[in-house]
């Protein structure tokens, strides 16, 4: 058997039929497109949902200073001031999940620079703060422990901060005020964004928390603990350990409520991440019943052309085509027919995808799989719709066939 | 150099043996309730470089007869033995191999495939061949130029006449160098001129040590082959050879030409 005659004649016998050809690829074409622009959708989307989660911070743990009901009168959240930098000492030295823990004095505070000035957010941290917030040095340098320990005042500001107070020109090395003190701008931040709740984060300046507590605050307790933890897994865990830990220094009897609180703002963006996972594989599955149409409007035309070809047929296998050979050459057909329908379907996908990201304003990722998967995906509906009319094809009686009008 | 070719072919085959040796063939059909009996006992046998023409009524068994000669059908007793090869007990793979070896067939409508050129169109057979490429074009244009196409060999069917497609048609049955060649009514479409020059290309390849076996329901075609079987009611009635045979390239000499 010749099997490059047989695609040839295969080949040839679809270019007869242009328009027809064309349009049944067209089925495969809008179906693995779709498919194509799906997956790099719902890729993007997920890509953004993990970057928030990278954004959080490395295995965040964060404790918060609660509120608390004395004698009936509930305080809110940080109402309380029991939250001190031993719990932080104590956390970090008792508990072997936790690796790293910064204290946390924050507040909102009027900052000057030359003719300018602004309202921003203050933080108080140790240097591990840059660690456990995943949050980069861009240019100068972090403060350091020694800075801490003197409570120097120094400060590294935020991407928003520098642009709205500096501008154009080069704040290293700057001293702007901090309401009333001083401050020399030793770094500046890499820009982190938008939070999940849609604060600018890089709206901030971040200083030694022993400079904030005894300068600015002037308060011996802390907001908030933060502190990563060893790995992803031990996030809970390590949160649990924390509170037991607190509860105990801060001498809570078992019926009484926490005075602080254990946020989890992970869950609420693996929460997030679960979904877009589970939306994108409802839109991939929807995205193939128009591959499985696409597939059943080839079956439609091979069973035409192999009633139109009848004697055709007939011919062939008078001339000594076995069944095989009139298999082969149809399934031929109905393959060129999805394997094109594919080439073009990637083709759009591709693009598609690329404008969808542009409009978006979503970093698109082409995936290879989805790619291969799709021409693999395509071949096997020419192979499975096109089974059945070549099957019929070769069943043909040979003398009926020949008489066939 | 068709029949040279032949016998070194098939050269298991020792000369005199018949190319077509039928023992009691009978073929019956269930239609339904009834048993059709098409064929009822046929026996025959063909020599070699034999040009023999099957006459008879519709429903006479002449085309189920054809159809066995042609390994497209089976019989359902009997046995046939084409160069001496019991083929009736074959398989589908084995018979089809044997339609593309041994036999040539010519129909009635031409059945060339349409957009495609003469040459492809002789080439189809070796498609199922286990022939190379410039092999296969070779004995395509070979065939064509047996059969006077050596300069329409790029032309379609379309552009074609009757006579000159069947032709093309006469050339496909050729090109695998078949044991016989098997012409179901070639003439059947064909006005009376094409008639007789399709009758002069067989006559010639007849006279090259080609065997015929040809159906017709023409009593003047028949004429222009060596011997007439008349088949009736499912059994040969007749089998007489043909006293005295017209040249086709005579009469084509007596016929006005189609300028006329």
């Amino acid at each position: 058997m010749n099997y490059a005659g047989l695609l040839r004649s295969a080949l040839v016998a679809l270019l007869r039929n242009k328009m027809r050809s064309i349009l049944t690829v067209l089925g495969i074409t809008i179906g693995i497109a779709a498919v194509i622009c799906v997956v790099a959708i719902g890729k993007a989307g997920q890509a953004r949902v993990e970057q928030q989660l990278n954004n959080l911070g490395d295995n965040f743990v964060w404790i918060e200073a609660g509120g608390r009901a004395v004698n009936g009168v509930r305080t809110g959240t940080h109402g309380t001031k029991t939250l001190v930098l031993a719990d932080g000492v104590a956390i970090k030295n008792q508990i072997p999940l936790i690796k790293s823990v910064s204290p946390n004095v924050d507040g909102s505070i009027q900052i000057i620079y030359a003719n300018q000035n602004w309202f921003t957010g203050y933080r108080g941290v140790s240097p591990e703060y840059f660690d456990i917030k995943r949050w980069f040095i861009d240019q100068g340098a972090a403060f350091s422990q020694d800075d801490v320990e003197r409570s120097a005042d120094v400060c590294v500001i935020g991407r928003t901060v520098r642009d709205t107070l500096f501008g154009v020109e080069d704040p290293i090395g700057k001293v702007m005020r901090v309401k009333d003190l001083p401050c020399k701008v030793v770094g500046t931040l890499l820009p982190k964004g938008l939070s999940v709740s849609g604060q600018d984060q890089d709206d901030t300046i971040l200083m030694p928390y022993t400079t904030v507590m005894k300068k600015i605050k002037g308060a011996p307790w802390l907001d908030d603990i933060l502190c990563s933890a060893v790995t992803q897994d031990a996030v809970k865990i390590a949160g649990q350990e924390a509170a037991a830990l607190l509860r105990d220094r801060h001498h809570l009897r078992p019926e009484e409520e926490d005075d602080f609180n254990i946020r989890n703002p992970e869950d609420i963006i693996q929460a997030q991440l679960e979904a877009s996972k589970t939306l994108t594989v409802l839109l991939i599955a929807i995205a193939s019943i128009s591959l499985i149409v696409g597939g059943i409007g080839i079956m439609n035309v091979m069973l035409v052309s192999v009633t139109e070809r009848t004697r055709e047929i007939g011919i062939r296998v008078a001339v000594g085509a076995t069944e095989e050979a009139i298999q082969l050459q149809f399934l031929g057909e109905s393959v060129m027919l999805s394997l094109v329908g594919g080439a073009a379907g990637v083709l759009f996908g591709v693009l598609g995808s690329y404008l969808v990201g542009q409009t978006l304003q979503w970093p698109m990722q082409m995936s290879v799989e989805a790619v291969i998967v799709a021409a693999l995906f395509s071949v096997a509906v020419g192979v499975f719709f096109g089974y059945y009319p070549a099957r019929k094809a070769s069943l043909l009686d040979p003398i009926e066939a020949l008489r066939y009008e | 150099m068709q029949t040279a070719n032949q016998t070194e072919l098939n050269g298991t085959v020792l000369p005199g043996n018949a190319v077509i040796r039928a023992e009691d063939l009978h073929k019956y059909y269930q239609l339904g309730e009834t048993r059709v009996h098409a064929l009822r006992g046929v026996s025959l046998e063909i020599q070699r470089s034999e040009f023999v023409a099957i006459m008879g009524a519709s429903g006479s068994g002449k085309s189920t007869f054809m159809n066995m000669l042609g390994c497209l059908d089976r019989p359902s007793s009997g046995r046939y033995l084409l160069e001496g090869i019991d083929v009736s007990k074959h398989d589908k793979r084995a018979l089809a191999q044997i339609r593309n070896q041994k036999i040539g067939f010519v129909f009635q409508g031409f059945n060339l495939l349409a957009r495609t050129t003469a040459l492809e169109n002789t080439e189809l057979p070796t498609l199922y061949a286990k022939i190379e490429k410039a092999e296969r074009q070779k004995r395509a244009v070979e065939a064509l130029s047996l059969v006077g196409l050596a300069d329409r060999m790029q032309h379609f069917p379309s552009q074609m006449s009757g006579g000159q497609q069947q032709r093309v048609a006469v050339a496909r049955a050729l090109v695998n160098r078949p044991a016989i060649l098997l012409a179901d009514e070639p003439t059947g479409n064909l006005d009376s001129r094409t008639s007789v020059e399709v009758m002069e290309v067989f006559q010639d390849l007849n006279d090259k040590g080609l065997t015929i076996v040809l159906v017709t329901h023409e009593h003047d075609i028949a004429q222009f082959a060596k011997r007439v079987l008349v088949f009736r009611d499912g059994k040969i009635r007749k089998d007489d050879l043909v006293p005295h045979r017209p040249r086709a390239s005579e009469i084509l000499k007596t016929l006005p030409t189609i300028d006329d």
